[in-house]
């Protein structure tokens, strides 16, 4: 009992993870049908952004970034976030307009190296000395270490404490709240319905006098800043900061990648199930059969998902014509 | 009834031709195979002495990477479907071709170093073992195709993707290498589960027999199956699922069985190029090979060559490999500088660097037998 519950509340943060950057993954596929790489690269940055920013920021109101017991008030997390998250969206356009946009009509497999090289061009950038360096490093605590709730609750044969922690709460609280300005951005605006029209068809929407090009920059700038926030909350959770091109970063990317598949690509809603299915089945795997396999449930799944509804979850399948 | 008549002799004329032109492939297989082998030799014995042993194993390195452009163009560039998890193939013929050699030479000999000298007994076994690692890769090939029936494109390559991971993650909890001859006399069994080829740090200590000459020897067989099957008609009926599937099943290709094929031979020649890697001096391999990150590049190769220009992913393999080590000297920047190329290759030459053409078709007047590009 305790164990479950001690699962499930990391399931509820990590898969709130994994749904925001498949919003990402997701967004962009369903308006320029290619499989962003370079999508997890903006996650890392997100990262890396918030720790120099927080280490420049601590020191001027007078604390010590490298002493956990210290933390800053809350709104200067919440200004680090805005911060990673307008930076990144900055990026996301800019990656747009020069490397994907002269690419529009060339064909998807281009694209999609076009990507696989951007990737590997932020890693390597964000590797170099004056930028981020090559070694590991820790990111200072923006919330207070404290435990919300704490329970008792039955395991084996004995009573276990069951944390629910601030940083817990936070990174599903936040991420709830992105999520449902991103919800209405997307059913509720202009805009939200020009970017649905643009994935429904783009010929068919330029047609109609919506600026695609401009829909697609919007699309990337709310792509981009929603992985910065992922980052963000990423770091809250594991201050153990990972050089950029780590592998752990690309693992993170590849999972959020198979949960917007899973809940079907191109799908907004689908995202956010894909990503908690995604948490449930990795946190639950990892705790009950055996941790060493953890990524072979996700892939697992998705393959077997695959096979039974080829589009996914939440996918309307697509029929094909001559 | 009337035209019945004249048929006849035009068939028996019609079978006659197809008996002279099935001589004519088997000549026009084994001519070219005999020619890359005295190349293979010719590379083996001149080669070190011209260029040292430093760039003769770029090369080497080289003869793999085209080992598994071309036969990943098989499945990427002529029949269309989209792989990326090559890489995974070829691990797992490394890994079942190294056990073969590392196991057998234990066995036989009571230590697994280098056994034999050119052409030696050691070297034959390890060629033994690289077909059986391709057969082995061949049959994880079929299992990987199936999902191809049913999904298209990405889909398809995200599977492939997750194969490539599962074996990662599975080889990374293998269990420790038996050392000790006498205790693989005992060994039982059931300790091939989980096999024991060294977990997470890779399978160390596997003989190193891969040279110029065994490189080149599979990268010529792999080059002349993939251009024979590219100009029979199989490979027409590839090339027609690339450009339509819809429209080459109304015309009566059997695209379930095309499709698999096409994973399956793919698969073996990637299984054969991972026994080759294995027991390449320098190369320790591990789990992590069969990550998408390599799969990767090979992608990158077939696409930068063209889309099944054979030609032109060897050119581009060739590139891709030399290229960071060209770059070496700027350590820290050559990635980038990889990087910046390859965006820059995409935005300037989409279509690859042949396009569909192979090199000797690239001169206007030089028979231009390939399907007409579509738009």
């Amino acid at each position: 009992m305790a164990d479950f519950a001690q699962t499930l509340m990391t399931a509820l943060a990590i898969g709130s993870l994994y749904a925001l950057i498949a919003l990402g993954y997701t967004m962009v596929y369903g308006i320029l049908k290619f499989i962003n790489f370079a999508h997890s690269d903006i996650v890392v940055l997100g990262a890396w952004v918030s720790y120099t920013l927080a280490n420049k920021i601590l020191p001027m109101l007078g604390l010590n970034p490298h002493n956990p017991e210290t933390a800053p008030p809350l709104w200067v997390g919440a200004l680090i976030l805005l911060s990673a998250m307008v930076a990144c969206g900055l990026l996301g356009f800019a990656i747009e307009r020069l490397a994907y946009k002269p690419l529009r009509r060339a064909p998807r497999l281009n694209v999609l190296i076009t990507a696989i090289g951007v990737s590997l061009l932020l890693q390597n950038i964000g590797q170099l000395n004056y930028v981020f360096g090559a070694s590991p490093q820790k990111m200072p605590a923006l919330m207070p270490n404290i435990d919300l709730l704490r329970l008792s609750l039955p395991s084996g044969d004995g009573y276990r404490d069951v944390v629910i922690g601030l940083v817990d709460v936070m990174i599903f609280a936040t991420s709830a709240v992105l999520m449902l300005v991103l919800e209405y951005l997307v059913f509720r605006t202009k805009l939200g319905t020009a970017m649905r029209a643009v994935s429904f068809s783009t010929d068919n929407a330029s047609l109609m006098g919506i600026p695609v090009d401009r829909v697609v920059s919007f699309t990337f700038v709310l792509g981009s800043s929603l992985a910065a926030a992922a980052g963000f909350l990423y770091v809250m959770k594991y201050p153990g900061l990972n050089q950029p091109a780590h592998s752990i970063w690309v693992l993170l990317g590849l999972k959020a990648f198979v949960a917007a598949v899973i809940g079907g690509i191109g799908n907004v809603r689908g995202a956010v199930l894909g990503g908690f299915v995604i948490a449930f089945v990795e946190q639950f795997g990892a705790f009950y059969i055996s941790s060493n396999y953890r990524d072979v449930y996700v892939f697992a799944l998705l393959i077997i998902i695959l096979l039974v509804r080829p589009t996914g979850l939440l996918g309307s399948p697509v029929r094909e014509k001559v | 009834m009337a035209h019945s008549a004249p048929e006849t002799p035009a068939k028996v004329t019609m079978q006659s031709a197809e008996t002279r032109r099935s001589h004519d492939s088997i000549w026009r297989g084994l001519l070219p195979l005999a020619l890359g082998m005295v190349l293979a030799l010719a590379l083996q014995f001149v080669l070190p002495a011209i260029v040292g042993q430093y760039n003769s194993r770029i090369v080497m390195d080289i003869g793999i990477a085209m080992i598994m452009a071309v036969s990943l163009n098989i499945v990427n560039g002529m029949t269309g479907q989209f792989s990326i998890g090559h890489a995974g193939f070829m691990t797992l013929g490394g890994y079942t071709a190294a056990m073969l050699t590392y196991y057998g030479s234990l066995y036989m000999w009571g230590a697994p170093p280098a056994h034999g000298h050119f052409l030696g007994a050691g070297e034959w076994m390890m060629a033994g073992a690289c077909i059986v690692g391709g057969l082995v890769a061949a049959g994880a090939g079929y299992v990987v195709g199936l999902p191809s029936l049913r999904l298209r494109g990405d889909y398809l390559a995200i599977v492939t993707l997750g194969f490539g991971e599962i074996l990662r993650v599975v080889l990374q909890q293998t269990s420790k290498v038996i050392e000790d001859p006498a205790a693989l006399k005992a060994a039982k069994w059931s300790q091939l589960f989980p096999p024991p080829v060294g977990g997470a740090i890779g399978f160390a200590d596997v003989p190193k027999y891969t040279n110029l000459f065994w490189v080149y020897t599979f990268v010529t067989i792999t080059v002349v199956v993939a251009y024979r099957l590219k100009n029979s008609s199989l490979g027409r009926a590839m090339i027609s699922i690339r450009e339509d599937e819809i429209a080459s099943q109304a015309m009566g290709v059997n695209i379930a069985r095309n499709k698999v094929l096409a994973f399956v031979l793919a698969a073996f020649f990637a299984g054969t190029a991972g026994g080759l890697f294995a027991h390449e001096s320098g190369v320790i391999i591990s789990p992590k090979d069969a990550g998408f990150q390599r799969s990767f590049d090979y992608v990158i190769m077939t696409v930068l060559g063209g889309r099944g220009s054979i030609t032109g992913v060897m050119l581009a393999a060739s590139i891709l490999t030399a290229l960071p080590e060209m770059l070496r000297d700027f350590e820290q920047y050559r990635l980038i500088m990889y990087a910046l190329l390859l965006i820059i290759m995409m935005l300037v030459r989409p279509q690859g660097l042949f396009g569909i053409h192979e090199i000797w078709q690239l001169w206007p007047g030089k028979g231009t037998r390939t399907v007409q590009k579509k738009a």
